[in-house]
């Protein structure tokens, strides 16, 4: 059961359980949410993202890879999803399996400091064609209608 | 936090108050008036692919940002506060498994309110570099 309280389905589970292994997620505390089909993944607060002790602010070394790792996921589950193929693999996937498209570029636009709260981040793909995708991300704290960082990224697809 | 640092001792120095530098296991290498060379070691906790043991691309990025920023504070006519206001990487290739990635990056001009530096990643194989970036920094 999610924070939200939904049920997530089987593959939401193997999902989540895939990615949250990763070991760059787990040392963020990384986690996966979903809600419906709609993902949005999480990176709690920690001592250790801060990159601005006087204020406190999060590192914007940990806010981009909050955004980069959210346009990859959202991408790698889009992926999964809408190749018949991957269909069966997903169901049986471990994170050794996961192959994670490759950045291509990452731009972080840095609206706001981000504060000593968690943060939440959402992507939209723009576009997915045979090679290459274009992602968008944004990411925000407490109020959900104001953006701390947003991102956009493109990426090579295997 | 924003004392300027005159040298290698207390960049480091510096760099070991951020804790997301120090979770990262970042080094300064060298400082310069407007350059600054920095690294993270290979560590298993910083793969973003389990299945080829490579960093993930997160880690260049903060390496990238945070070297960035070091030498803009450096630089001589900057005062502080600082902080990050766009950073756009490019990835030309992956890092090589079990080497550390070096940062290297420069402050290429500054105005009253705005730094503008570029940055290359590399792993060991110095011919080839791993990323390069171009960010902002706002100043005052």
């Amino acid at each position: 059961m999610s924070k939200s309280g939904t049920v997530n389905s089987k593959k939401q589970i193997l999902h989540k359980q895939a990615f949250e292994g990763i070991p760059y997620l787990k040392l963020l505390g990384i986690r996966l949410d979903f809600v419906n089909d709609e993902l949005t993944v999480v990176l709690p607060f920690s001592e250790q993202i801060i990159g601005n002790p006087d204020l406190p602010a999060i590192h914007g070394g940990a806010t981009a890879s909050l955004l980069e790792i959210t346009a990859k996921v959202t991408l790698c589950l889009k992926i999964l999803s809408t190749d018949p193929l991957c269909e069966t693999k997903s169901t049986t996937l471990g994170e050794q399996d996961l192959e994670l498209p490759k950045t291509i570029s990452f731009y972080v636009d840095y609206l706001r400091s981000g504060k000593p709260l968690d943060s939440f981040a959402r992507a939209t793909v723009y576009r997915m064609g045979r090679r290459y995708a274009s992602v968008q991300v944004e990411a925000w704290q407490d109020d959900r209608s104001r953006m701390f960082a947003q991102g956009t990224g493109h990426f090579l697809l295997i | 936090m924003f004392e300027i640092p005159s040298n290698l001792t207390e960049a480091n120095e510096f760099i070991q108050r951020l804790p997301f530098s120090k979770a990262l296991n970042m080094r300064v290498e060298e400082i310069g008036e407007c350059r600054a060379v920095m690294t993270v070691p290979y560590d298993l906790q910083l793969i973003g692919n389990p299945s080829t043991g490579i960093i993930d691309g997160g880690v260049v990025t903060a390496l990238m940002d945070t070297c960035g920023g070091l030498a803009v504070l450096i630089h001589p006519e900057v005062n502080p506060p600082m902080a990050t206001l766009n950073l756009k990487v490019d990835y030309m290739r992956p890092a090589n498994t079990g080497q550390q990635i070096t940062a290297e990056a420069e402050c290429y001009n500054v105005t009253r309110t705005v730094a503008f530096v570029r940055v290359m990643a590399f792993d060991e194989d110095r011919k080839r570099s791993v990323a390069t970036a171009l960010a902002t920094y706002t100043l005052n």
